[in-house]
């Protein structure tokens, strides 16, 4: 039996469980995947908003800015990588001057600081690859970026350190109300629990629907994105949208944490777990971002991804008690990574409204750090790997990852199970090969670590073999 | 204080350190991210190496194995499992390794001979589902040769380069069933010979002028969807394939790794990827030379061999008596042809001749490739047949290019038939 | 008239060999050789791996020290499957001595120290 359950270890199942973990409560945290982070939260955008975009008076608009502030803060705690680099939005036209009003008059409403409407020109020399045709933009320079699932894994990481526990590849199946108490079923045994949260991302509606009459409907929107090298990394400073319409925020050009440059997304309606790309949305991602930046060198592309979001057509989150004993934290579409830890807050002060005794622990300790071989100076590069050698071999050479650096996320409070997880912890693989060059080596160091076979290591969630079986010996199969 | 610090132990670096070793460099560093010396060449264990330079075909290892050799019966030092990560542009090397640590070492001369990286799915920007089972052929040929495993049984290959084709019989040999090699380009990207030793032997189509449009699968790669491309190489809707598979291995193209050149701020040729170089392989920062896949792609690794002694003993002769002094003249592209190595040649400096490496753009059939400076025919090379998967060269004497200021154009013009 | 590409060297020269095995069309003495082997016994070198015990890897790469009829490398490759070579191994050991009886050896290509 435990106090509160929550389904789902994205951002919002993650910011949650760290939330509650501050007090004197148990709290078990199911996930279906093999990690954590595995849905909408590693493939978005990456972009803490500033918060002008929600309409006023919604939760939605009340998290995202509060989120923001939090988020910042967080990851300075955590040790995530963060930069305020603000936000542009353009306009175009004289039209789309006029939505930057509102937007400003939305944004001021809501309490984002510092709005400021400023001409092409303005904007030109803060971003001299901004287009010409751009003719102003609204600036908010409490926007932000940050690494999602580095985020997400920290507070994870803090929720597992304060005593929560983390059930990966465990599917929830059912849930079934036995008096007081929710008897959650999964492909792993029953838990019995006080509270349920349905922090379950783009298939939030149908654990609710396992707990309460049909409320909402999750309609999946797919976006995609490319990834460019860092030799692009520097084409804008700040996040370059273009004027908002109704499948969203559009695409945008901005920089990411790990020095590269992120350019997407389009929104398209999707099946839920399908993150392929498609060459009509990449040409149109590409089309609509030079727009904004002409002189993107799309050829320094390194990666594309898709994410899946978990619109509702509604223009708010949906939050709160569905039944006794279990809370919706679902439809958290865009702004969703900002308000996530706003999200965990607030969720806290919901169950503590319905009666949950909310009692601070007073051994709650809000701390975490990782070595990063690469940003240390020459002379603490020699200290460390006099001390733990490990440090000195560099096994991801785009990104500069050493062995240390990967064997230290073994003994990590949530290890990784799979050459993405170790990607997701340490940016190994991340860079312009792709893996290409280290990840026949990530693939020994986790087989060495996790004592299997290489051939029994996953690229990403269980299932996904890297290798099929040793040589000498498939013939016969084919 | 190093005379000379060689980044990269394998065939550029190792024949490098043995000339510079040969002209009298005695105080010579090579710096080898792996265990072990010999680098690419370890794990391509096929055969048809060193018929050039040894005159004997050699596999992969054996060719390496040919050099490490040599190397033992000289005084050069060898740092293995260690990995450059800064030259300064004062000649500072930071490099790290778990035995050596990290150290800063200073350097009278320097040989980047890094080598080149595989381009990866992003690159070519393959739509589709991103499971397991999509890889560079390189990282299958470490798989396959080294580590002892297979990537996949049912396999697609994606691009004609060397490497893929390769792996195509490779992979075939330890049982898998290659259903089809797709090259998005009219014509191969690798050698022939490897054509017809790779593929026809195992019955692999070559499918030229189509590519991969969509990559299937949720865990493991499922289905490839293969199209028709057209001249502008862009899919025709309704030519789709689809081929049930487990794999997907890219050769779509290698880029020189040049990280540490860009940093060091020597130029770079947009066109090579690699350093702009003089004909004695010196970059534009003095006393820094590069050889082998880092300057530009090698079809052959012989040619890696004699382009890096050239970079050996030149940096020898840097160190001996400083920057060959002289005025240089460029080279540029001329028709259907895409590159040169080296970009400049200071004709002063030139003792015989000068090798000019090049790469044409299309296939040409007979041809003749000139060389003009002006106005002025320098000199003509007849040709059977060019192709852009293979590396071409031509030696200019030394004489021919005296006097001469402004740039050398090389072009290859097609006889008409 | 038989066409094809000779694969001795990279060059890979466009051969013609008639009936009688008159070949034209190669640069030298050697693509003519292989054009005749070709069109009437064909022959490879092979060039694979073995299973290798304690050493820094788990396979040791092996060729044949001359060419092998090519109708018998499937049989030489499940042979390669049972076969296992003790680390430390050096280049030129030889791993298989007249493999399949073709005359040729199967020889290691690599050195590999002892894990």
């Amino acid at each position: 039996m435990t106090d509160v359950l929550i389904i789902g270890c994205g951002i919002t199942g993650a910011a949650t469980a760290m939330e509650l973990s501050h007090y004197k409560l148990s709290v078990t945290v199911l996930e279906r995947e093999n990690d954590v982070a595995l849905g909408a939260t590693r493939a978005n955008s990456a972009i803490v908003h500033a918060g002008y975009d929600p309409r006023p008076g919604t939760l939605m608009a009340k998290l995202n800015v509060r989120g923001n502030a939090l988020t910042r803060e967080l990851c300075e705690k955590l040790d995530v990588p963060y930069r305020r680099c603000g936000s542009l939005v353009l306009a175009f036209s004289e039209k789309e001057v006029e939505t930057l009003r509102e937007l400003l008059d939305r944004g001021t409403q809501n309490g984002v600081p510092d709005l400021e409407i400023i001409s092409g020109d303005e904007a030109r020399a803060m971003e001299p690859n901004l287009s010409d045709a751009v003719v102003a933009a609204l600036r908010a320079p409490t926007a932000g970026i940050c690494s999602p699932w580095e985020l997400c894994l920290a507070m994870a990481e803090t929720a597992v350190k304060n005593g929560a526990e983390l059930h990966l590849d465990t599917a929830v199946t059912g849930l079934e109300r036995a008096g007081d108490r929710w008897l959650v079923h999964t492909g792993r045994g029953d838990y019995e629990a006080r509270y349920v949260i349905n922090a379950a991302g783009v298939d939030s509606a149908l654990v609710h629907d396992m707990a309460a009459p049909h409320g909402f409907d999750i309609r999946p929107s797919r976006g995609e994105y490319y990834i460019l090298d860092k030799s692009e990394g520097k084409r804008v400073d700040t996040v370059i949208f273009q004027c908002p319409s109704e499948r969203g925020k559009g695409v945008l050009v901005g920089p990411t944490v790990h020095g590269n440059l992120i350019v997407g997304p389009n929104a398209e309606p999707s099946d839920p777990h399908d993150v392929s790309t498609t060459a009509q949305g990449l040409d149109f991602v590409k089309e609509t971002a030079r727009l904004s930046v002409p002189s993107i060198d799309f050829s320094q592309s390194i990666r594309n991804f898709a994410g899946v979001r978990a619109n509702s057509g509604r223009d708010d989150f949906v939050i709160g008690f569905a039944a006794p004993g279990f809370l919706d934290l679902a439809a958290i579409c865009s702004p969703g990574l900002t308000s996530a830890a706003a999200i965990g807050e607030y969720a806290a002060g919901l169950l503590k409204n319905d009666g949950l005794a909310l009692e601070e622990d007073p051994a709650f300790r809000l701390e975490r750090h990782r070595i990063r071989f690469k940003e240390l100076s020459p002379r603490d590069r020699a200290a460390l790997v006099a001390r733990e050698p490990a440090y000195g071999r560099v096994i991801c050479r785009c990104e500069t990852v050493t062995e240390g650096e990967i064997l230290a996320c073994f003994r990590s409070p949530i290890p990784p199970r799979s050459v993405d997880g170790v990607k997701r912890r340490v940016n190994a693989g991340m860079g312009r090969c792709q893996g290409g060059f280290c990840g026949p080596r990530v693939v020994e160091i986790l087989s060495r670590q996790l004592g299997v076979a290489m051939d029994e290591i996953d690229q990403d969630r269980s299932g996904s073999r890297v290798l099929i079986g040793e040589t000498k010996g498939v013939r016969e199969d084919v | 204080m190093y005379d000379l610090i060689v980044v990269g132990g394998g065939p550029a670096g190792l024949a490098a350190a043995l000339a510079a070793w040969d002209n009298g460099l005695r105080s010579i560093l090579v710096v080898e991210r792996d265990r072990e010396l010999g680098g690419i060449l370890n794990q391509c264990i096929h055969n048809g190496f060193g018929l050039t330079y040894f005159k004997e075909e050699l596999t992969g290892p054996e060719y390496a194995h040919r050099f490490v050799e040599l190397l033992r019966g000289t005084g050069i030092e060898i740092r293995t499992d260690t990995m450059v990560l800064d030259v300064t542009p004062d000649l500072m090397v930071h490099m790290t390794g778990p035995a050596s640590g990290y150290r800063v070492e200073a350097a009278r001369s320097v040989i980047l001979a890094m080598g080149c990286r595989e381009r990866a799915r992003g690159a070519i920007g393959t739509p589709g589902s991103r499971p397991a089972g999509v890889l560079t052929a390189g990282a299958a040929q470490r798989y396959v040769n080294v580590e002892g495993y297979m990537p996949g049984k049912r396999v697609v290959i994606l691009g004609s380069g060397d490497i893929g084709l390769i792996m195509a019989r490779r992979m075939s040999l330890e049982g898998a069933k290659v259903l089809a090699c797709v090259e998005v380009m009219p014509y191969s990207g690798g050698l022939t010979r490897n054509i017809v030793q790779c593929l026809e032997d195992f019955g692999i189509p070559l499918y030229l002028s189509h590519t991969v449009t969509d990559i299937r699968g949720r865990d493991r790669v499922e289905q490839v969807v293969v199209s028709r491309v057209d001249q502008n190489r862009r899919p025709i809707p309704g030519t789709e394939m689809v081929f049930d598979c487990d794999t997907l291995l890219l050769s779509v193209g290698l880029i020189p790794e040049n990280e540490l050149t860009k940093n060091a701020g020597i130029e770079l040729d947009p066109r090579t990827k690699g350093a702009v170089v003089y004909e004695n392989m010196e970059t534009s920062l003095p006393g820094v030379f590069t050889c082998g896949n880092v300057t530009h792609v090698h079809d052959l690794v012989d040619f890696v061999t004699q382009e890096s002694q050239r970079a050996g003993a030149a940096a020898a002769e840097y160190v001996r008596s400083g920057e060959p002094a002289g005025e240089s003249v460029s080279l540029r592209n001329g028709d259907a042809v895409s590159y040169t190595v080296p970009q400049r040649v200071r004709p002063g400096s030139i003792d015989k001749s000068v090798n000019v490496f090049f790469r044409v753009n299309r296939i040409c059939g007979r041809s003749e490739i000139v060389v003009t400076a002006g106005d002025r025919r320098l000199a003509a090379f007849k040709r059977d047949r060019l192709a852009p998967g293979e590396m071409e060269h031509i030696t200019l004497p030394g004489k021919l290019l005296q006097g001469i200021t402004g740039e050398i154009t090389v072009s290859v013009k097609e006889a008409l038939e | 008239m038989r066409e094809l590409v000779c694969i001795v060297c990279p060059r890979g020269c466009h051969m013609r060999a008639d009936d009688d095995l008159n070949v034209t069309g190669n640069f030298c003495p050697r693509g003519e050789a292989y054009a005749r082997a070709e069109l009437t016994h064909p022959t490879r070198v092979v060039t694979s791996t073995v299973r290798l015990a304690g050493g820094l890897y788990r396979r040791c790469p092996v060729k044949t020290s001359a060419p092998v009829p090519k109708e018998l490398i499937p049989e030489l490759m499940e042979l390669l499957g049972t076969v296992e070579a003790s680390a430390p191994v050096a280049v030129g050991d030889v791993i298989v001595r007249d493999v399949l009886h073709t005359g040729a050896d199967l020889v290691c290509t690599r050195q590999v120290p002892r894990a």
